[in-house]
């Protein structure tokens, strides 16, 4: 982990009609480290996990990555989208495709690559998240787990600068956490920059660099897991903490 | 059924359904390759375009068909002088094809569209996640999807627009209904034979048809 900021957020705000979902948050996050956001639902994490590559537009403040400012629209956006990663609650993979061109398809259409290179990739890839004898099913077909894991592969296909995680459990089996968790770990650990909104203290405690704690908007607190989970800081943080850690 | 047994007559026949079968068949390729472009214009983040499909739906589906194939013959045709061959029944067909394209594809569009709609929000984020341009994720992720969920109500849009086709009678191809009436002007005897005859042969074709639109969406239905 080096100290060069790969995503700077400064002073960004965004209302959805008159709420006020981002309230003048400011976040920077260094190349190579994992940063965990955690709040209650409402307080504004996935709305800024989304922010970071602009799949909610914001209202005001600036967002820059790798040195660039965000593009509004276009050619540099969709640059910009495939430098970084995202993997989502909802997992959302391609329902017409197989898991294999799922993962390959990004590459193909977007950067335009070789076929047979991409596809030694994507199977490495499958390999790695424990997939690849899955390769020729449709998504349908999986699993909740392995259709996450398959999410993360095809984000890691694109070969990106960072990954952005939002929720990427939530909608999980309570069996198949675990082995979505072990895929982000071991991620984390190789140095792979990292922004995950979670419900999922346990990987915040040994996988995080930084805990982000947000409500009602605000970025509140953030600390080192040890820190942050020993000793909150604010009052808010302790009455979450206090709610969630008691069961 | 002596009608038929007269070769003149089974050559009318035969030809009024050559015409339908070729009006057909063209005006689907022409209303779905139209109807695509306006459900992609109705989609798009541009105003102008949107504006454009969904005057073009609003337009050509409250216009009744007869009244386009003749604004395609006297108004194209006759006043401003658009003429596609210098054979008359050649020219018919291409004006009637012309009419049928416009107006089904207003009804393509919007069986396309409301496939858009059935195509979860997050299969579009995640395709500009991985940095697709919007062309790109309309024509590889959404509109593939929602092509396959409206198969069925596509079929029905064909289906009408195989017995629309009989509407460029009136501008003077002989295609099946006009087939018809010359048959039973000649034949004043067998109305009912000869209706019965060119009814049951849109049936024969059609009822298949329908079916088949039916096991192809079974069959190509994207599962969630």
């Amino acid at each position: 982990m080096t100290d060069e900021a790969l995503i700077v957020l400064e002073s960004v705000n965004k209302w959805f009609g008159p709420l006020h979902v981002l309230q003048d948050v400011s976040l920077s996050v260094a190349r190579g480290e994992v940063v965990v956001v955690i709040g209650p639902s409402g307080s504004g994490k996935s709305t800024l996990c989304r922010a970071i590559n602009r799949l909610e537009p914001i209202n005001s403040g600036t967002i820059t990555f790798d040195g660039q400012p965000l593009a509004a629209e276009g050619r540099a956006l969709a640059k910009l989208r495939s430098e970084v990663g995202m993997v989502f609650q909802s997992f959302n993979l391609f329902a017409h495709k197989t898991i294999l061109q799922n993962v390959m398809l990004g590459p193909i259409k977007v950067r335009k690559e070789k076929q047979a290179v991409v596809r030694d990739r994507a199977m490495g890839l499958l390999e790695r998240v424990g997939i690849a004898n899955q390769a020729e099913k449709y998504p349908a077909q999986l699993s909740g787990g392995q259709q996450q894991r398959v999410a993360i592969a095809r984000a890691l296909a694109m070969q990106p600068k960072a990954l952005l995680f939002d929720e990427p459990t939530s909608a999980l089996d309570p069996e198949m956490v675990g082995e979505v968790l072990d895929v982000m770990t071991s991620l984390a650990r190789e140095g792979m920059t990292m922004v995950v909104v979670t419900h999922e203290m346990g990987f915040a405690r040994h996988a995080a660099n930084r805990v982000v704690f947000m409500a009602d908007g605000q970025l509140v607190e953030q600390a080192p897991p040890e820190e942050f989970f020993a000793n909150p800081k604010s009052e808010r943080a302790r009455d979450f903490l206090s709610k969630i850690l008691t069961h | 059924m002596d009608v038929f047994s007269d070769p003149y007559n089974v050559d009318v026949y035969v030809t009024g359904f050559l015409w339908i079968l070729k009006l057909t068949a063209a005006s689907t390729v022409g209303a779905l390759v139209l109807g695509v472009l306006l459900s992609a214009m109705r989609v798009s983040p541009v105003p102008v375009l949107r504006g454009f499909g969904a005057a073009w739906v609003n337009v050509f589906r409250n216009t009744p068909l007869t009244l386009i194939i003749f604004f395609c013959y006297f108004g194209l045709f006759s006043t401003l002088g658009f003429s596609v061959s210098d054979e008359i029944d050649l020219n018919n067909y291409w004006l009637g094809v012309i009419g049928l394209s416009v107006y089904t594809a207003a009804f393509v569009c919007e069986a396309i569209r409301s496939g858009i709609n059935t195509v979860p929000a997050g299969q579009a984020e995640a395709a500009r996640a991985i940095g697709m341009s919007f062309r790109q994720t309309l024509t590889m992720i959404v509109l593939p999807q929602a092509g396959r969920a409206v198969i069925a109500p596509l079929g029905s849009i064909f289906i009408a627009l195989s017995k629309n086709a009989t509407i460029v009678g009136t501008i003077g191809l002989m295609e099946s209904s006009n087939a018809m009436k010359e048959l039973i002007n000649a034949n004043g005897d067998a109305v009912i034979p000869i209706f019965l005859v060119f009814a049951g042969t849109f049936a024969v074709v059609l009822i298949p048809a329908g079916y088949g639109f039916g096991w192809l969406a079974n069959r190509l239905a994207v599962k969630r």
